[in-house]
């Protein structure tokens, strides 16, 4: 594809503003927005990973992917605003994260090490962390702030902070898991996931493409798992002050 | 009145507190209590709403830390104690009585539960009877029940703790006449038989008049006055006496 038809593509652009335009949805700036930050992070990315890929430098690809974190933590953190230290908190699962799937897909040598193949998942992997970290956040503090007078009653009763929150914390890794694990389900039937789609588009074989979404698929489910039940067991302490008394959580 | 009456190191009150305050939202809510909770006996702790009754119970139970002051309980500083076991032996009945998800049994069973153990049926049923409540209940979701209910199930929980010193907030303000003489009777017997030392919020002046050995009254986040009944009666504070205008006799 050329710059020149790619730029044609921009017809899809007046789709939404002209709807938008005539139903009074007031969504065109942010539509434009959104058009303009996705044209030039995109392009950027394009020439940064093309710049990596033709090195081949580890010193490269760790800096990509700790890039990838940093942004991915920026993004996250408004959500969790309650917990005090939330910004390391992030950081924490996701280097935690990143490592772990890349130690199993390296170690055992599923996927060889090169700049191509480590970004790429890698940067699957963030980015469903970083939803799946929101997801939980904006549910947890709901959570806790809806069942405060439970809470107190189980600390006025001797139970532990853990205690007194256990139910909110479950209710909120299993809610914040759910999406996920409900797209997988469908995957293939309802819709192409976006990176096979990409790969076939681009000439691979189906097959191929199928057993490299597979192993995403599953990357992504442990990914789910792991970032919730992580950030839970970092964060929920910071909720209490040290004489164990819930603190008032602002949400938004 | 806001003197200490001795030194908290001698233990001969329950629970004391040397010039509390607590403030939330930069609204001073109490402000600088001193006084005691005599050991073994009732206090009935009064005041008209918004006094900051619920609030000072809290402090007490270590639910919120005052922003100035001491407590002591059994004459040891309240901060020197872990949470828990302050929790465990100042134990409190919530003024809202609220229940946790599930059902009666697993609402009474929660004191125990959340030291590892388990409450059985024969202990359940007991537990139920105490307080005037029918077995058949266990079963039902504890969210269901009337708010006379609910009080009840609330009493029976905090008592499965055990706690040495008992703080009440309005336990009967939704029970009937007769429900409301059996739980008085229960709460006096157990002061009586345990020397359980009772702090007790009622807004039924009636009932501070039954049940009340010693008295605490709260206006506007102050202690305005404590002592004995005729204390209270001959009280010059005037927010004191129209508070208690004509209530205890
Ligand atoms: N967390 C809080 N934040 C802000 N204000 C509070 C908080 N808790 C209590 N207050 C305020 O402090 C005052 C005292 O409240 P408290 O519940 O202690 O009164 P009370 O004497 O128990 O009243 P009632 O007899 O109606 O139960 C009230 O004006 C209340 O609005
Ligand atoms: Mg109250």
């Amino acid at each position: 594809m050329s710059w020149m038809t790619l730029s044609l593509t921009l017809i899809f652009v007046f789709i939404p503003l002209l709807l938008s335009k005539t139903l009074n949805l007031g969504l065109e700036r942010d539509t434009i927005v959104a058009t303009l930050r996705s044209t030039v992070q995109l392009i950027a990315v394009g020439f940064v990973l093309k710049f990596v890929f033709d090195s081949e430098h580890a010193i490269f690809i760790i800096l990509m992917v700790l890039l990838m974190i940093v942004a991915a933590v920026q993004n996250a953190r408004h959500k969790g605003k309650a917990i005090k230290g939330i910004t390391w908190k992030l950081f924490v699962t996701f280097v935690a994260i990143e490592v772990l799937t890349q130690t199993v897909l390296l170690g055992l040598h599923i996927v060889p090490p090169t700049a191509q193949y480590i970004i790429s998942l890698s940067g699957m992997v963030i980015g469903n962390s970083m939803v799946l970290a929101i997801l939980f956040l904006n549910r947890f503090t709901a959570e806790v702030e809806a069942h405060r007078d439970e809470s107190e009653l189980i600390l006025s009763l001797g139970g532990t902070p853990k205690q007194s929150i256990n139910r909110q914390l479950m209710k909120s890794i299993q809610a914040s898991m759910i999406p996920t694990i409900e797209s997988q389900k469908t995957i293939g039937l309802v819709q192409l996931p976006g990176m096979m789609s990409g790969q076939i588009i681009a000439g691979a074989d189906p097959v191929q493409a199928v057993q490299f979404q597979l192993l995403v698929v599953f990357l992504l489910l442990a990914t789910a798992a792991m970032t919730s039940v992580l950030l839970g067991f970092l964060s929920y302490r910071s909720l209490f002050t040290e004489r164990m008394q819930l603190l008032k959580i602002d949400l938004n | 009145m806001n003197k200490r009456i001795s030194n908290p190191s001698t233990p001969s009150c329950a629970l004391e507190l040397d010039c509390v305050s607590y403030s939330a939202n930069h609204t001073d809510i109490i402000k600088k209590v001193s006084g005691q909770f005599p050991r073994g006996k009732i206090t009935a702790l009064i005041g008209p709403s918004g006094a900051g009754k619920t609030t000072l119970l809290k402090l007490c139970n270590g639910l919120i830390s005052p922003v100035e002051g001491e407590i002591y309980i059994d004459g040891k500083r309240i901060e020197e104690q872990s949470p828990m076991s302050v929790r465990r032996h100042v134990g409190i009945v919530l003024q809202s009585s609220p229940m946790v998800q599930g059902t009666v049994k697993d609402n009474l069973a929660l004191p125990l539960q959340l030291r590892g153990k388990t409450l059985s049926d024969e202990q359940a049923i007991a537990t139920m009877d105490r307080v005037g409540l029918p077995s058949s209940l266990l079963t039902r979701d504890a969210r269901e029940l009337s708010g006379g209910q609910k009080q009840k199930v609330s009493i029976a929980r905090t008592l499965l703790n055990q706690s040495k010193i008992l703080l009440l907030d309005e336990i009967t303000a939704s029970l009937d006449p007769s429900s409301l003489r059996e739980i008085e009777d229960l709460i006096v017997k157990l002061n009586e038989t345990e020397k359980i030392s009772i702090v007790w919020i009622t807004h039924n002046l009636e009932q501070a008049n039954r049940i009340g050995e010693y008295f605490w009254v709260m206006v506007d986040g102050e202690l305005r006055e404590v002592g004995t009944k005729e204390d209270i009666i001959t009280s010059e504070d005037e927010d004191v006496k129209r508070f208690v205008r004509g209530g205890l006799s």
